[in-house]
């Protein structure tokens, strides 16, 4: 067996190799931290900001290059605010009818006309008449009469948010403008506008998810946090309801409960009936999550180094724990948000969620399951149903582009 | 191995008794029962209510009688007859009108399972082990789109254009003749016929989903060390590749099936609603309702058990396929 | 000490490099180095500096975004008493050849073999496998020869142990397992990636003594490649060291112990501590360990002139930093690339 040669002394110094090298550097500790390495101390400017930015600036950074993220985080934007706004981007009345347009096609907004010459949008005039022989209604455009499309029209009044009287909205016909309307999106079976109801059931659909998931979110963290933290029969008890709750599943459990609401509640009532439905069945996922989490940070060494230094118990959840898996919740809240979203839509198409009046995309799929209408109006089975859909897809995408974001061993 | 089973059997008998608890309570949370608003129903429409007899109803069905003793009434009845109670709209025993439902939804859930997994685990693996080509985009975009669509939407959008385009009404699972019908041979075939729609909306999300699982545990498994000393001996790539990694990235992926299978028959409800299949959804929508107790108390307590089933074969199919597991017992 | 014995395989220039979307790594760098038949090559270097890389390149399994671009790796094949000389970069991957060579004739055995076998198949069923791809022979046969494999490299209990799985072994029985597996069709050339760096030293020096009586018995040329510089003492008995994808020195074992000449070389050596080395202590004559300083450059920015040369001791400026020293013969069978060793 071969041995590596041994120094004449025992001193490394005196070598023959070492007799070549370099004076030997100072001590360790004069020396600055990065210099033991020998890297040199001064960074780049760029590298500079990386090593000193904060957590949520790097997520933001990360997150900024998830192209379809930022698309679906637009998407949602636009979307919350028309909900929001209602009122005023809609240009009718969601229940205004207009009984010569009844099933009405959405009306063709154009900027050319017959001629070819461009003006600002504009529509023409139309005019309804039965088919002699299918009985059906045709509408025919006239281009005699054209009328334009007016931006902060006046139009008919309302309260934005029930608080500012106003008559103003985003865009419709002049106000002298008798017996023609502008259909965006067609006109339903009782000549309602498609496009302005979409807008307002907007408000409530996007709405149910977000209140859901909240409160679906307090249960989960308070539950799951009290379940992971404290371990033990707690976690015990706590696991074993969660897993009676999941037994059931999910569509028939919100069935049942959708039908135990009855059906002469003021539709406030409802709306908050359906939330709250909606979430005692969601908080045990969260639930499930946060426990997990919990469970494997306690053992974590930071935890136990807070724990030496004297920290309460609060302040080592709020203060370590939570931030660390903050990131993952928010996560995971962005995609479990189209569940419950799809839950209301799904429960009020069933009849058992909200109801009409109640104006939401599950109601406007409801009144457009008739399948005669399917057939001659299909406008009335699209409009909600991409709306919906949309709305899905965007959250999935701004999820998983946060999920990405957020975690800190992705590349 | 078989100690593990008789466990989880052992555990899942409270459960059961909980969940029975559970669906029969939530039924009953309405206000008022079946009777009540079979009253309102019949004022609605202008007839005369005769109170006597909706007295003498009451009396027959037990619905005066405190929750418990009627909670009590039902699980010994099933437990120890087989008799799932009465339905009281459609005044037959609620055995007679379950059955073939369940049968039918269980039956059209297998069949969309097994068409998912046919097509999705070959083009997962195929996504894999090319990823980043052109048809890896391709699938990805499309199990995007599945996964993300709800089913109920699928079955509205294939109904609006099977309609339009094909000029076919395509709801239900039988055509007229059939439905009322005892089982027959032609009876089933009809159904055949009737049969690719369901799937195909069933199976679309679900196969969706399936592809990107697949794909993402291939993907997990194709990189690590163990496939390279395959490569290393001189295996072919193909063999080698559904040898090892597939093998191993299968483990969870089968064991879901009990889960999955659970999963389709519950979520089943909205997608038969639209197409008006003649399983679980519609008929347990309709009990919910009208308040038909026993009808909609029974749905929701074979639909849990189907769950917990599902589960436990999941756990027990997972234990079995992965050694390290099973050594552990 | 090679005179007599015959060329196995001679990589010459091997260049191989991964596509990565932030730029090239020349992961090889124009390796050259030869191994006879029945040599001991023990390859040495750094995390990173691409000598794993270089055994895939031999037996073509170069994980994508890699790919050999230049070079070659000349086999001398003995087949049925025929000889034939194949370059190995030349062939597909995937053909039958390739295969029929990878496993029979080149065989490797990884380094963590707890992840390196499969945790869903029997050690039998994975070392049947290379028996019946390679030898044609059915089931049974195929066991019985396993049997006897594993039995050759000291498992306990063979019949036994061979239905068994991976994880229910200890670690050095699975490492014996993966060189049962490789030995199981006799190559010509055992490539061995850091075996033992993930065993204790009781199990290392066990599995050492193991495969150096192989290698008297079969009489196979093994390719060691390891960081550890005492393995490389005790195994091999031509060693090539490496540094960023080149080749920087190469040597008979002695006299890369006795007479380092690079300096890269010079300073792994003085990096071992050794007993009675006086380290850390307060007071007057404070030793400390003795490490390279700096560290391994970045791939994508590799410092002009020799890579080595930030770290270098023996730097001299103006040509160690400018121009890229080439592989030079200092005695016969001690080759040095540097140019402050053997001048410009």
């Amino acid at each position: 067996m071969m041995t590596i040669p041994e120094p004449q002394d025992n001193d490394l110094r005196n070598s023959p190799v070492m007799a070549e090298a370099e004076a030997c550097p100072p001590p360790i500790d004069e020396m600055e931290p990065l210099e033991v390495l020998g890297v040199e101390p001064v960074l780049a400017q760029e590298e500079e900001r990386l090593y000193v930015a904060g957590q949520w600036q790097l997520m933001w950074w990360k997150f900024r290059k998830h192209k379809m993220a930022i698309m679906g985080g637009i998407i949602l934007i636009v979307f919350y605010v028309i909900g929001a706004f209602c009122e005023f981007v809609a240009p009718y009345d969601p229940e205004a009818y207009f009984i010569r347009y009844k099933m009405a096609p959405p009306t063709p907004v154009r900027i050319f006309d017959t001629m070819g010459k461009l003006h600002t949008p504009f529509i023409y005039h139309r005019d309804r008449s039965k088919d002699p022989e299918t009985l059906r209604d045709i509408y025919a455009e006239n281009p005699e009469t054209r009328y334009p499309l007016r931006f902060f029209v006046k139009g008919e009044p309302y309260k934005l948010w029930g608080l500012f009287a106003t008559e103003t909205h985003l865009f419709g016909l002049a106000p002298d403008v008798e017996d023609q309307a502008v259909f965006l999106l067609g006109a339903d079976r009782m000549g309602r506008d498609l496009f302005s109801r979409l807008c307002y059931g907007a408000r409530l659909s996007l709405s149910i998810g977000l209140v859901g998931v909240f409160l679906s979110l307090a249960l989960g963290i308070v539950l799951g946090g009290i379940s992971g933290y404290y371990g033990g029969r707690v976690d015990t008890i706590i696991q074993r309801v969660i897993e009676f709750i999941r037994t059931i599943p999910t569509i028939p459990l919100w069935m049942a409960l959708s039908a135990a609401l009855p059906a002469d509640w003021p539709v406030i009532k409802m709306y908050f009936g359906i939330t709250i439905i909606l979430s005692l069945v969601g908080w045990t996922g969260m639930a499930r999550v946060v426990r997990g989490r919990f469970l494997s940070l306690r053992q974590d060494d930071f935890v136990l180094a807070a724990r030496l230094c004297g920290s309460s118990e609060m302040r080592i959840i709020l203060r370590h724990m939570v931030p660390s898996f903050l990131s993952h919740i928010i996560a995971s809240l962005t995609l479990s948000i189209p569940g419950q979203i799809l839950g209301e839509t799904g429960l009020s198409y069933l009849g058992l969620g909200l109801r009409a009046p109640a104006i939401s995309w599950g109601v406007l799929l409801q009144e457009a399951q008739n399948v005669r209408s399917l057939i001659l109006a299909p406008w009335l089975l699209f409009g909600p149903a991409v709306c919906v859909v949309l709305t899905v897809f965007a959250y999935n995408f701004l999820g998983d582009g946060l999920r990405d974001a957020a975690d800190p061993y992705a590349r | 191995m078989l100690g593990y089973i008789l466990r989880r059997i052992g555990m899942m008998i409270p459960t059961l008794i909980v969940v029975s608890m559970l669906s029969f309570i939530i039924i009953q949370l309405p206000p008022g029962d079946y009777l009540t608003s079979y009253a309102a129903t019949l004022r609605a429409t202008g007839d005369a209510v005769d109170e006597a007899e909706l007295e003498s109803l009451r009396q027959r069905y037990g619905l005066g009688q405190p929750i418990y003793v009627q909670y009590y009434k039902w699980m010994s009845g099933i437990l120890l007859r087989g008799d799932w109670g009465q339905s009281m709209e459609w005044r037959k025993p609620v055995k007679e009108l379950i059955w073939e439902k369940m049968a039918l939804t269980v039956f059209l859930s297998l069949v969309a399972i097994s068409v998912s997994w046919f097509i999705a685990i070959p083009v997962g693996v195929f996504s894999a082990t090319h990823q980043y080509s052109i048809p890896d985009y391709i699938f990805s975009a499309i199990s995007f789109i599945g996964a993300g669509t709800p089913g109920f939407m699928i079955a509205l959008v294939v109904m609006l254009v099977a309609m339009r385009q094909l000029g076919l009404n395509v709801g239900g699972l039988f055509s007229e003749e059939y439905i009322l019908a005892p089982w027959s041979w032609a009876k089933f075939v009809d159904m055949l016929k009737h049969l690719w729609i369901p799937v195909i909306v069933i199976a679309f999300e679900s196969t969706a989903g399936s592809i990107r699982t697949t794909r993402a545990n291939v993907l997990d498994e194709l990189n690590k060390p163990y496939v390279e000393t395959a490569r290393a001996k001189g295996v072919k790539e193909r063999k080698l590749v559904w040898k090892y990694p597939v093998r191993v990235a299968m483990n969870p992926f089968f064991s879901t099936v009990g889960w999955t299978l659970a999963n389709l028959i519950g979520g089943q409800t909205l997608v038969a609603v639209v197409l008006g299949l003649q399983t679980n959804g519609p008929m347990m929508l309709r009990a919910l309702r009208s308040q038909d107790m026993y009808l909609a108390g029974s749905f929701l307590f074979l639909v849990s058990v189907l769950t917990v089933i599902g589960t436990l074969i999941s756990d027990v199919l997972l234990a079995w396929v992965d050694p390290r597991i099973r050594m552990e017992g | 000490m090679n005179n007599n014995r015959e060329l196995l395989v001679e990589v010459k220039n091997l260049q191989t490099y991964f596509f990565l979307d932030e730029g090239t790594v020349h992961a090889v760098d124009g390796v050259d180095f030869n191994i006879h038949r029945g040599e001991t090559l023990g390859v040495v270097g750094e995390s990173g500096c691409g000598k794993s890389v270089t055994a895939r390149s031999i037996l073509n399994i170069v994980p994508k975004p890699g790919k050999t671009v230049g070079g070659e790796i000349l086999y001398h094949r003995k087949v049925k008493g025929v000889e034939q000389t194949i370059d190995l970069t030349q062939m597909e991957p995937q053909s039958s050849e390739m295969r029929s060579i990878r496993g029979a004739e080149i065989a490797m055995v990884f380094q963590e073999p707890m992840t390196s076998l499969s945790p869903v198949h029997t050690i039998g069923n994975q070392i049947g496998e290379a028996i019946r791809l390679h030898q044609g022979l059915d089931q049974a046969a195929a066991r019985e020869l396993a049997i006897e494999m594993l039995d050759l490299v000291g498992m306990p209990l063979p019949d036994r142990t061979i239905d068994e799985y991976a994880h229910q072994l200890s670690g050095g029985m699975r490492q014996r397992a993966m060189i049962a597996m490789a030995l199981s069709c006799h190559p010509s050339l055992l490539i061995a990636d850091e075996p033992t760096t993930a065993l204790d030293v009781t199990t290392e020096a066990q599995i050492l003594k193991l495969m150096r009586q192989l290698q008297d018995e079969l009489g196979m040329a093994i390719m060691y490649i390891t960081h550890n510089l005492g393995v490389i003492a005790q195994m091999t008995e031509n060693v090539v060291v490496m540094y960023m994808g080149k080749v920087v020195e190469q040597a008979e074992v002695d006299t890369l112990f006795y007479d380092p000449q690079h300096p890269y070389t010079r300073a792994l050596l003085q990096s071992i501590p050794r007993l009675g080395q006086k380290t850390a202590r307060r007071g007057a004559g404070q030793r400390r360990l003795a490490s390279i300083r700096g560290m391994v450059p970045d791939p994508y920015a590799l410092p002009k002139g020799c890579p080595f040369h930030p770290r270098c001791s023996e730097m001299v400026a103006g040509q160690c930093d400018q121009t890229e020293p080439q592989m030079i013969e200092v005695a016969p069978g001690h080759k040095v690339r540097c140019l402050a060793c053997t001048g410009v």
